[in-house]
């Protein structure tokens, strides 16, 4: 969908909705230098979030929807939980079906899209908490990442089932006392990202959220990567302030807490060898554009 | 893109999109003796699918294959196996989300591990058709025909019609489509079959022509946004209902409930136009009738048959639509009757609840011959329940050996 999709009327652009006549004029769709610096500057595709006050959720939700690269034609895929409230407000096609199914449903989204749309690009990202993506729908993620199918997985991983009031998850850490982790939990934190890597993803990183830059390049890579190559996957902390009883104020010291060299947050990535050839050759086509951007202006 | 433009055109595979009602009523049958497996492939072979989905399961495993052989013919858009039944119907249901038309087949266990998928299709809008080859649910395993599976998806929201025979099938696939995508409707539709009987028995089947298929699914006809970001990216809700513990939440909830089964009733008038009416009668004045569906129909017109032999004459109602139900047709169509023997392939006689609910007098209604589990159901165990209704002593045949 290109921007002139969205266009009003002219004699009905008074009377359309004040987010609607926002979206038509300040939009980011088509700038391809759009990223987290837009943010309060130009039109955001997601505004009021309903999660708790100082939830690192919406603050990755909005890195996010302000990195991706071609928001004019992705569909995002959620699932059940805190996730599945935000939704609803984000101005990108997306579905909520049930809960864990989120890598099925994006493998038939994402072939749909390609027979309905040859030699056109439509991008399928799905954003689905720990519980969805590593507990009840394991089979369907890492099912997906075997097929090769050609979209991003991002979790959101809050470490707990946020949603349903903190029960213990498959992405908790060892020994963490919660609601049916009475004694505590008795195995450790799932390694998701090593698992993804050797399921055949093609780009992994584990990280926090704390650096909307970070999440920026990491978020343009995963697509890009997905678009052109095969699966990719970043497992982002996003602390559940609530759960782990810390205020409103205390999420991003938590996020940069857990990130230190020694932390299980430290930033972690790989590429695969024909994703970095691929990383390579798109910075070198930006590079070019960016300098003949430049004689343009002198 | 209006697909009804398309008409005349021709497929990458040469076939020419045809007007449906053209290509079902009008233009040249070929008589095919086929096993049911290869009728679906047939009939899928003219349906213009965008995506299917497969899983092994018996007794659809056949079907599902074929289709594939069809892919790698280039007639399908897009196949492939899935991890499970519950991933299938996910799979299925984004690829309508993205707006394909899309096709699966399940069985048994496979219809039950995928049950959450099916309310949620219905409630999404997705006119996906689904293929059900029925058998054995229960323990111990069983891959044996068996109707009980059917039982649960009348409660979903989708449409469900129940074939008797390898040509109501393949009929039923093609406006199956037509019936699920209007606009009114759309809404899945689960074509049951009793398994084996139906999917592993050769049958003269009358086909259209292979070189004439529907036009394609236009998804900018559904009542509800393709998710394909080709429209305008709407909040779907400044405030997000689910989970709100108020009065909105509830009401919207329970409207669109209340809207996916009135979309159901509305296919109503489509549906009797394709199917020529959700039921089929022979001889509603007799005093005793047979009314099920399935293949429970066939044995019931042997019955009949037996029973003409010796004098007693008894009608027939053929239940063709589960969902919708026929209510008013049952109701007229038995207004005379006496008896009303309704033989089933499951052990809790869901069709007789059914009919029971229906009608006026319901102590008419005999509730069997039932059988279960592969079974099958000899003409004369109908005969038999027909004869003891009527107190006429018979030849007892199941009790022999």
């Amino acid at each position: 969908m290109s921007k002139e999709r969205i266009q009003i009327a002219p004699e009905f652009f008074d009377i359309m909705p004040v987010e609607y006549q926002d979206l038509v004029s300040k939009a980011t769709y088509g700038n391809e230098e759009r990223g987290w610096k837009d943010i309060g500057t130009s039109k955001e595709l997601i505004e009021e979030h309903s999660l708790c006050a100082g939830c690192p959720e919406s603050m990755a939700f909005r890195y996010i929807l302000a990195s991706l690269p071609n928001p004019e034609d992705t569909v995002m895929v959620g699932s059940t939980g805190c996730t599945s409230l935000v939704f609803p407000h984000v101005a990108l096609h997306n579905i909520h079906s049930l809960f864990g199914n989120q890598n099925a449903v994006a493998s038939g989204l994402k072939r749909a899209l390609t027979v309905r749309f040859p030699g056109r690009i439509k991008d399928v990202v799905v954003l689905a908490g720990d519980g969805a993506t590593v507990d009840i729908g394991l089979d369907m993620t890492l099912q997906a990442w075997f097929r090769q199918e050609k979209f991003t997985t991002i979790c959101f991983d809050n470490e707990l089932y946020a949603n349903t009031g903190g029960q213990e998850s498959g992405l908790m850490q060892k020994g963490f006392v919660a609601k049916m982790a009475p004694m505590g939990k008795s195995f450790d934190k799932v390694r998701l990202p090593e698992i993804a890597r050797e399921s055949g993803c093609h780009y992994v990183v584990n990280c926090t959220v704390s650096k909307p830059s970070l999440v920026e390049k990491v978020i343009r890579n995963a697509v890009l990567i997905a678009r052109e190559i095969g699966p990719t996957y970043l497992q982002l902390y996003t602390p559940c302030i609530l759960e782990i009883g810390k205020d409103s104020m205390e999420g991003l010291q938590e996020m940069r807490d857990s990130e230190k060299p020694t932390g299980r947050f430290a930033f972690k990535e790989y590429v695969s060898e024909p994703a970095k050839q691929l990383l390579a050759e798109l910075a070198a086509k930006n590079k070019e554009r960016k300098e003949a951007a430049k004689q343009l202006v002198s | 893109m209006d697909s009804s433009s398309l008409i005349g055109t021709k497929n990458r595979k040469g076939q020419v999109y045809t007007d449906t009602a053209i290509m079902m009523n009008e233009s040249p049958r070929t008589p095919s003796f086929f096993t049911g497996s290869e009728v679906i492939k047939e009939a899928i072979r003219r349906a213009s699918i965008d995506v299917m989905i497969a899983y092994p399961i018996t007794p659809q495993s056949e079907a599902a294959a074929l289709i594939g052989e069809l892919f790698a013919e280039g007639y399908i858009g897009d196949y492939f196996r899935g991890e499970s039944e519950f991933a299938v119907m996910s799979q299925c249901a984004g690829a309508a989300f993205g707006g394909a038309r899309v096709f699966t087949t399940t069985a048994g266990p496979g219809t039950m591990r995928a049950m959450e998928n099916f309310p949620m299709w219905a409630g999404a809008r997705l006119p996906i058709q689904m293929i059900v080859t029925c058998r054995g649910i229960n323990s111990p395993l069983s891959i044996q025909p068996d109707t009980l599976e059917i039982a649960y998806l009348l409660q979903t929201g989708m449409l469900v019609w129940h074939a008797e025979t390898a040509q109501d099938f393949y009929d039923w696939i093609l406006m199956g489509y037509m019936v699920s995508e209007e606009p009114d409707v759309h809404l899945p539709l689960a074509l049951c079959c009793d398994g084996f009987f139906v999917t592993h028995t050769k049958d003269i089947v009358e086909l259209t022509p292979a070189d004439m298929c529907l036009p394609p699914y236009d998804p900018y006809r559904s009542p509800v946004p393709c998710m394909d970001m080709e429209c305008p990216p709407v909040r779907m809700m400044r405030d997000p209902f689910v989970m709100k513990s108020n009065y909105i939440s509830y009401a919207t909830h329970a409207s669109w409930q209340q809207e996916v089964w009135a979309a159901v009733e509305r296919s109503r008038k489509h549906t009797i136009k394709w199917l020529n009416g959700l039921i089929e009668t022979e001889n509603v004045d007799a005093e005793i009738l047979i009314v099920t569906s399935g293949t429970a129909v066939s044995q019931g017109r042997e019955a009949i048959r037996l029973l003409d032999e010796e004098g007693i004459r008894v009608g027939l109602v053929k239940i063709k639509t589960l969902r919708p139900w026929p209510a008013d047709e049952i109701r007229e169509a038995t207004k005379n009757a006496k008896y009303i023997i309704v033989p089933e392939f499951n052990v809790v006689g869901w069709m007789a609840r059914e009919i029971r609910a229906t009608i006026h007098d319901s102590e008419r209604v005999i509730a069997g011959p039932r059988v279960c589990g592969g079974m099958t159901m000899p003409p004369e165990v109908i005969v038999e329940e027909i004869k003891k209704v009527l107190g006429i002593r018979a030849t007892s045949f199941t009790g022999r050996g």
